[in-house]
C-alpha cells in the first residue's frame, strides 16, 4: 500500500477499523478524542460492525469494556490523563478478571493545574494495575502496536489487557507518512476472538467478579504474576510474526549504537527518536554514546536492560513523570535491574518534559555531557527554570 | 473453604466461579469468634431471635426455637441482645 498521511489518533482508529472489534466504548478526552471520533465515522459509514457505545464517563467506559469482554466480545477503548485516572478502579478489575481489553492512551499530564499536553504521569501511575504497557514512538508505531496488542492480550497463555501508549499531541496530532497493512492481512494476523468462559454462554453459567476471601485471593493474584511472567516471550513472538507481515520489527528494548558506547540514555515514547539523532550528532564528534528505547514497560524488561547496559560507564534514565517524594518512575526500576549486572554502571535520573514542555536537542546533549563529565546529580531536572 | 491441597493453578483464572450454586458450600460460620448458646429453661419460644437474626441461623421446629445453624451463624450476638428472657448467651468460640 502507498504511504498515507495520518496523525497518531487516526492511525489507531484505522487499525481498529481493520480489526473490526465487537465493542468499542467511547468517551472523548483530549488528546485521544480523534480516535473515537474517527472510529464513530467508520461505524456510521457501515465499514465496521462494531457496537459503538457512548459512555457517560471513563469509569463507565472501562466498566462497559469489562462487561463486554466478560460477555465474550473483542473490546477496545481509548483515554488519556484524568480519564485514565477515573478508570483506576476498573483497570485493576479488568486485569484481575483476565479480560484482554485493548486501550489506546494518548499520554497526557495529570492535574493540577490543568494541562492537556504530553507527559507520562497518567500511564506511569497505572503501572501497577496489571495491564501490559507498550509505548509507541510515533504514529507508525501507534498503528503497529494497536494491531499487535490484540494478538498479545488475547494470547491463550496470557489473557491480559494491553495499554498501547503514545505521546499526546506530539504523536496523536502530528501528521506522518505511514505504511498501512491490507485489511485482510490484519484480519488474518489477529485471527478470530476466542472467548474464555463468556458470560453469555448460558449453558455453562459462570460468575464474574465475586468476593474473593483470603482463602483464594492471593492465589488469583499469583495467577496474574505468572501470566505477566509469560508475557515477554509472547510479545517477542508477536513482534516476529508482525515483522514477517509488515517488514517492521519492534523489540522489547531497542538499543541504538550502544554496542561500544560508554554512555547511554534511556527513554520511552517520542523522545526515543530525538535521542537517536542526538546520539548521531555526538557520535560525529567522536563521543562514545548510545541510546535505549524502552518499548515495553509492563512487564518490566530487567533481563533485556542488563544485556544492553552491563559494563557501561554511566546511564541516564529520562522520565517524563515524577513520583513525588521519590524520583521518576522508570529510574528506580532500571537501577534495580542493573543492581544484578556483573559490572554496574552509574545510573542517574533526568526528569523532563512535564506538561508538554519541549525537550530540545541541546538539552538532550546536556544529558550526555552530564554523564561524560560526571557533573550531574542523582536526580536532575531538564528544562525547568530553577 | 479452600482445599489446602489445591494450588493456584487449580482455580479458574480471574476468580471466575464456573459452578452454579457453589455458595451453598461456603460455610460462613467459619468467620465466627463467639457462638450463641440457648438456655431452653428460660426460653418462651417467642421467636424474637428468629425475627432478628440477620443470617437466618435460628432453627425453628413446630413453632419452637430449637437451636442454631452454626454452619452460617456469624456470632454477631444480635439474638442474645434481643432475647426478652436473656435466654441466649454468647460464648467464646472453641471453648
Ligand atoms: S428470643 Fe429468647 S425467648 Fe424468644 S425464642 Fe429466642 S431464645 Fe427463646
Ligand atoms: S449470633 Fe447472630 S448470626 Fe448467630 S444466631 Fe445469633 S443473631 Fe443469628
Amino acid at each position: 500500500m502507498q504511504p498515507i498521511a495520518m496523525n497518531g489518533d487516526q492511525a489507531i482508529a484505522y487499525a481498529w477499523k481493520q480489526v473490526n472489534p465487537d465493542v468499542v466504548a467511547a468517551y472523548p478526552i483530549t488528546p485521544q478524542t480523534i480516535i473515537v471520533e474517527a472510529f464513530s465515522e467508520y461505524v456510521a459509514d457501515g465499514l465496521v460492525d462494531t457496537e459503538f457505545v457512548c459512555a457517560e464517563s471513563e469509569h463507565s467506559a472501562m466498566s462497559l469494556c469489562i462487561g463486554a469482554a466478560a460477555g465474550g466480545a473483542r473490546t477496545c477503548t481509548a483515554t488519556a490523563s484524568a480519564g485514565l485516572a477515573f478508570m483506576w478502579e476498573m483497570l485493576y478489575i479488568a486485569a484481575s478478571m483476565r479480560l484482554p481489553i485493548i486501550m489506546a492512551v494518548a499520554n497526557r499530564a495529570l492535574s493540577g493545574p490543568i494541562n492537556i499536553h504530553c507527559d507520562h504521569s497518567d500511564t506511569m501511575g497505572a503501572r501497577d494495575s496489571g495491564w501490559i504497557q507498550i509505548y509507541g514512538e510515533n504514529a507508525q508505531e501507534a498503528y503497529d502496536n494497536s494491531i499487535m496488542a490484540f494478538k498479545i492480550g488475547e494470547h491463550l497463555d496470557l489473557r491480559l489487557p494491553v495499554m498501547t501508549n503514545f505521546d499526546g499531541f506530539i504523536t496523536s496530532h502530528s501528521l506522518e507518512n505511514l505504511s498501512l497493512l491490507q485489511d485482510d492481512d490484519v484480519k488474518k494476523f489477529v485471527g478470530e476472538f476466542k472467548a474464555i468462559r463468556p458470560l453469555l454462554d448460558y449453558r455453562n453459567p459462570v460468575t464474574y467478579g465475586p468476593f474473593d476471601p483470603p482463602d483464594f485471593y492471593f492465589e488469583h493474584k499469583y495467577q496474574q504474576v505468572e501470566a505477566m511472567s509469560r508475557a515477554m516471550p509472547i510479545i517477542k513472538k508477536v513482534a516476529d510474526e508482525y515483522a514477517k507481515l509488515s517488514g517492521r520489527f519492534y523489540d522489547i528494548v531497542e538499543p541504538y549504537r550502544t554496542e561500544d558506547a560508554d554512555f547511554v540514555a534511556i527513554a520511552v515514547g517520542s523522545t526515543a527518536g530525538t535521542l537517536r539523532s542526538v546520539v548521531d550528532e555526538l557520535r560525529a564528534e567522536g563521543k562514545k554514546v548510545g541510546s535505549l528505547k524502552l518499548r515495553v514497560f509492563r512487564p518490566f524488561p530487567d533481563k533485556e536492560i542488563i544485556e544492553a547496559l552491563e559494563g557501561k560507564k554511566a546511564v541516564a534514565v529520562l522520565d517524563r513523570a515524577i513520583s513525588f517524594g521519590a524520583t521518576g518512575p522508570i529510574f528506580p526500576e532500571v537501577r534495580s535491574a542493573l543492581f544484578d549486572a556483573s559490572e554496574r554502571p552509574k545510573v542517574v535520573n533526568y526528569i523532563y518534559g512535564l506538561g508538554g514542555r519541549d525537550v530540545s536537542i541541546e538539552e538532550l546533549k546536556s544529558v550526555y555531557n552530564g554523564l561524560m563529565t560526571g557533573r550531574c546529580d542523582r536526580v536532575n531536572y531538564l528544562g525547568v527554570r530553577i | 473453604m479452600s482445599d489446602p491441597e489445591k494450588k493456584y493453578k487449580d482455580y479458574p483464572e480471574g476468580g471466575v466461579i464456573d459452578e452454579a450454586g457453589s455458595a451453598r458450600k461456603y460455610k460462613t460460620g467459619d468467620w465466627r469468634s463467639q457462638k450463641p448458646e440457648v438456655d431452653k429453661e428460660k426460653c418462651i419460644n417467642c421467636l424474637w431471635c428468629w425475627v432478628y437474626c440477620p443470617d437466618n441461623s435460628i432453627l425453628v421446629e413446630e413453632g419452637k426455637m430449637v437451636g442454631f445453624r452454626y454452619s452460617h451463624c456469624k456470632g454477631c450476638g444480635i439474638c442474645a441482645a434481643e432475647c426478652p428472657k436473656k435466654a441466649i448467651t454468647m460464648k467464646k468460640e472453641g471453648n
